[in-house]
């Protein structure tokens, strides 16, 4: 009986973190499209708050729904290089692209 | 595939009565990691041969453009009409073979064979597993790149042909050519990918969570650490050209741009696409796969050479932590180096430096692991058969694929050396003579164990000794030919550069760089008569070869020996327990000279003990 | 024959095979949709100034998509949570609304994808530009009917947001027509990487979905076998599940915002 019990309050634990989560993730959308139409002077300070608003959900669903809060080191390794990786795909790309002498001249 | 069922019956008595089954569920579509490791071998020994007949008869071109293929001419004009008529090889057919001779070799034979045969069937066994983790998936990884090799060679048949872009594809020449090959190619590297990626999620999560109690990291076979190295590489790298490939099978099919620039103009006239891609983006994105790609190429043989090396020197590996740890960041830095395969493309100095450094980094590594596995030499009591003749050939072999290597990272003397006949000799030594030596030498070294019976030796060193002069025939006079400036992808063999069309014109190709065209199809041909004894031998061997007494006929220590021979489903009789590291070799006190990794301390009967 | 740590997790590493193999699996998905990304950050850069399009999708049915995904990543956490609980009603509840959801997703989506092909550009000889969704009723052999407005340059159609002159009814004769193209994949690259990207995402929503209708259905029955093995199933699907939220968390802003 007290098994079950703590089960339970595990599940409903579970629930109330959910929605907070889910309100959470829902506040910061809307947030995210508020400075899509805020009149901000700078295009790239806009790109930059949407990014770091899209990047916070992001932790919200990784970090609470994946539970890559409390993962084991396994995965944790897995995914540092993981992400090292993507890092080095889309930051080497982005400066061979920033790099390029202009056509014709130098 | 009518091999399958010739190695198979050596299994059958080996199955227990708790396998599934049938012939089908046993032999076909079965999900015993033994089984799919031959499945992929039998298949990729398969596309190595006809990998090997493709480039047979572009050499012929090369020597003697225009004039009929001898011998195979008739076949290729009645399997492949147009393109092959009078057996003359056209110019397209010419390039069709080129872009599916590297295909087939690197993503259907070499890869397969290193990490889907020997990693699947090694794997298991040599970390004390009863199978991969995910058998099902195992078997729709090889039925994917089973039909992904179907593709491909479906692509030969089709109106225009197979692909012809090479096998890098790149863009926008892959995109704008009119035939359809390129697409069977995109749909067959899209199945290939899936296939690899599938694997190297099996192989990885085997290694980790399957290992037999007291095999931790540092008893793991050195084998076992390279081809994880290689399934990360694989895992992690595939994946941008699998996006790649879905980009250009939509600029294919759906007319969109990604690859094609503003204002391209396709036989003068200008192109009816909205344009604003970059061809640059292709590269980019093949790149970072298949540079990686080498490495996995590479790892598995050297980790082959490894295991057969430290069995046939009867002492420790030397440096086995380092070789570890120089394999573990060899495959991080292989990430990192890819645009040295751009530096015409124009880039800047900054990112091109950037790129020469890792590049040169890298060769670091691949230093330690080469220098480790030849100072193992010293001192040991080497035991000369013809696995070990195999695995000490790749040393130097491989050694000279890696130091051809450095000229090309360096953007100076690259700018002379791309795109040269010298680039095709400099990787052809790092995976003909040195990987496929490797993977010769594991066939050669785990036969016994699949079927129970040894491969004949003086064949085995005939073959090895006829592979060694003629791999070396044909691929040492093509640095000659690069450096003279011939360009790798002509189907004339650099005829209309000779001095006689253009005389006195600086880089025309003289009349002896010209002649070694015919000397290097002499030398193809014979290295192709030095298969037969190989391929015959190895059919032989399976009913008619001297049977081992014992299971573990090389006296090795790691486990996969101790199972009996061939192993039966399930493959341990009794789940094994690990005791030491992979490499116990050396006198002992009982007059043997090796202790198997499942020998527990307590077995040893008091005696002294020394690994 | 029996393979370790199916449903246990292995002491020394603690996650059970399927976990790791969903974890490598989803590491190659961050490459994949990595190499579209950079793909997308490629293109953009390399696009000459003022010449990437902005505001072409509804922010609208964008963020509603967000959200539903969201909601549905939420429900899919809470069908694992109520299986680890025993409480198999509470599971199919919430793997249903999971369903639920994701499909309306998917035809938001397909909503989304038809309004763009339907939006045609249309050059006239007279040099100007027709743009606007064609009244598939009214148009004919000899004329071409769109709803929509004319602008004298294309350039004036790259900025969705700005506000611009009242849609009406086109009506062009099919012979005053250079050139008339939907907004598929082969417009811009703008376009084609919508299609890519959304559409390679697509395929992943339904994917998921296929997995949870299987386990919502047919494959409950491994509930009354064995409750672990299937907590565990439903685990890892939900892990993929919330990588597919995940990247549409960055496409949405992506594509549709900036």
């Amino acid at each position: 009986m007290k098994e079950a019990l703590s089960k339970e309050d595990v599940y409903r634990a579970a629930v109330v973190r959910c929605r907070t989560v889910l309100l959470v993730v829902a506040a910061v959308t809307l947030c995210m499209v508020g400075a899509a139409y805020a009149p901000l002077a700078e295009p790239g300070l806009r790109t930059g708050l949407i990014l770091a608003a899209a990047g916070f959900n992001a932790f919200l669903v990784a970090g609470h729904l994946m539970h890559l809060l409390q993962e084991r080191n396994v995965i944790y390794s897995l995914l540092a290089f993981t992400v090292l990786f993507f890092a080095a795909l889309m930051g080497l790309c982005i400066w061979a692209h920033g790099d390029t002498p202009a056509p014709g001249g130098v | 595939m009518q091999a399958t069922s010739t190695v198979l019956p050596h299994l059958k008595h080996a199955e227990h009565s708790e396998a599934p089954g049938g012939f089908w569920r046993t032999y076909v579509f079965s999900t015993d990691h033994k089984v799919i490791g031959i499945q992929y071998g039998l298949t990729a020994l398969c596309f190595l041969l006809l990998g090997f007949f493709l480039i047979l008869t572009m050499r012929w071109q090369i020597a003697h453009p225009g004039e009929p293929v001898p011998v195979v001419g008739w076949f290729l004009e009645k399997v492949l009409g147009s393109p092959a008529s009078k057996g003359v090889m056209s110019p397209d057919l010419y390039n069709m073979f080129g872009a599916m001779h590297g295909t087939i070799m690197v993503f259907l034979a070499i890869v397969p064979l290193a990490v889907g045969a020997f990693g699947n069937y090694l794997i298991p066994l040599m970390i004390g597993a009863n199978d991969m983790a995910f058998p099902r998936l195992n078997m729709m990884s090889y039925q994917l790149y089973f039909l992904g090799g179907v593709v491909m060679l479906a692509s030969f048949l089709i109106p225009g042909g197979a692909a012809q872009a090479g096998w890098t594809s790149y863009s926008p020449l892959a995109t704008v050519i009119p035939t359809d090959g390129q697409t069977f190619w995109l749909i067959g590297m899209i199945l290939l990918i899936t296939s690899s990626l599938l694997g190297s999620v099996n192989i990885i999560t085997t290694i980790v969570q399957l290992r037999a109690p007291g095999m931790t990291w540092m008893r793991l076979p050195f084998f076992v650490w390279a081809q994880l190295v290689a399934s990360f590489l694989l895992l992690l790298a595939f994946p941008p050209l699998e996006a790649a490939g879905i980009l250009q099978l939509m600029d294919k099919v759906a007319g969109t741009s990604f690859f094609l620039p503003t204002g391209l103009a396709v036989g003068g006239a200008t192109a009816n696409i909205s344009g604003g891609g970059s061809p640059l983006l292709w590269q980019h994105l093949f790149w970072f796969l298949a540079h990686p790609e080498v490495y996995v190429l590479i790892l598995p043989a050297l980790g082959i050479v490894a295991e057969i090396l430290s069995n046939n020197i009867r002492k420790p590996l030397w440096g086995y932590r380092t070789m570890v740890y120089a394999v573990l960041t060899l495959g991080f830095l292989s990430f990192l180096v890819w645009a040295h395969h751009m530096y015409l493309t124009g880039m800047g100095t900054r990112i091109s430096t950037f790129f020469q450094t890792t590049t040169i980094i890298i060769s670091i590594p691949s230093v330690i692991l080469l220098t480790c596995l030849l100072i193992s030499l010293w001192g040991g009591s080497i035991r000369i058969n013809t696995p070990m003749l195999f695995a000490l050939a790749f040393l130097p072999m491989f050694g000279i694929g890696g130091l051809t290597g450095l000229p090309l990272g360096f953007a100076a003397s690259d700018i002379q050396l791309h795109d040269t006949y010298y680039v095709i000799g400099h990787f052809h030594y790092v995976v003909a003579p040195g990987t496929i030596f490797a993977l010769f030498a594991g066939i050669y070294y785990w036969f016994p164990k699949l079927t129970g019976r040894r491969m004949n030796e003086f064949w085995g060193r005939v073959h090895f000794w006829c592979s060694l002069l003629f791999m070396n025939a044909v691929f040492m006079p093509m640095f000659a030919q690069g450096f003279a400036g011939m360009l790798r992808r002509m189907s004339d063999g650099g005829l209309s550069y000779s001095t006689r069309v253009a005389p006195g014109v600086e880089g025309t190709l003289s009349d002896f760089i010209l002649g070694l065209n015919n000397y290097i199809l002499w030398a193809a041909v014979g290295l192709g008569l030095a298969q037969i004894p190989f391929i015959v031998n190895l059919f032989r061997s399976i009913w008619r070869g001297e049977p081992v007494r014992d299971d573990n006929p090389w006296q090795s220590t790691t486990l996969e020996w101790q199972t009996p021979t061939p192993p039966p489903h399930g493959n341990f009789l009794r789940p094994p327990s690990v005791h030491r590291w992979a490499y116990a070799y050396g006198p002992r006190a009982d007059g043997t000279d090796y202790l198997p990794q499942s020998v527990p301390e307590s077995a040893l009967s008091g005696q002294a003990t020394r690994s | 024959m029996e393979i370790a740590y199916t449903v246990q997790p292995r002491p020394d590493t603690g996650v059970y095979n399927a976990k790791l193999g969903m974890w490598l699996f989803l590491a190659s998905e961050v490459m994949l949709f990595g190499g579209l990304f950079s793909a997308y950050v490629f293109l953009r850069m390399g696009a000459p100034p003022d010449t990437w399009p902005h505001g072409w999708l509804s922010v609208p049915l964008g963020t509603l998509n967000t959200l539903l995904l969201a909601a549905s990543a939420v429900t899919t956490l809470l069908a694992w949570a109520a299986c680890k609980a025993r409480r198999f009603d509470r599971f199919k509840l919430h793997l249903g609304l999971t369903l639920i959801l994701g499909t309306i997703f998917l035809g938001i989506k397909g909503y989304e994808y038809r309004d763009k092909w339907l939006h045609y550009e249309v050059q006239l000889k007279d040099g100007r530009i027709a743009d606007g969704h064609l009244v598939r009723a009214r148009t004919t052999a000899e004329t071409v009917v769109l709803h929509g407005r004319y602008v004298a340059d294309r350039r004036e159609l790259l900025d969705g947001r700005r506000k611009h002159g009242p849609h009406e009814e086109l009506v062009i004769p099919r012979d005053q027509i250079v050139r008339m193209q939907n907004y598929a994949p082969r417009h811009n690259t703008f376009m084609a990487i919508y299609f890519a990207l959304t559409g390679l995402h697509g395929l992943h929503v339904l994917g998921g979905l296929v997995v949870f209708a299987y386990l919502w259905g047919p494959g409950s029955r491994l509930w009354h076998v064995d409750p672990e093995h299937f907590t565990n199933r439903v685990e890892v699907a939900g892990l993929f599940w919330h990588f597919v939220d995940l990247v549409w968390i960055f496409l949405f802003p992506v594509l549709y915002l900036t």
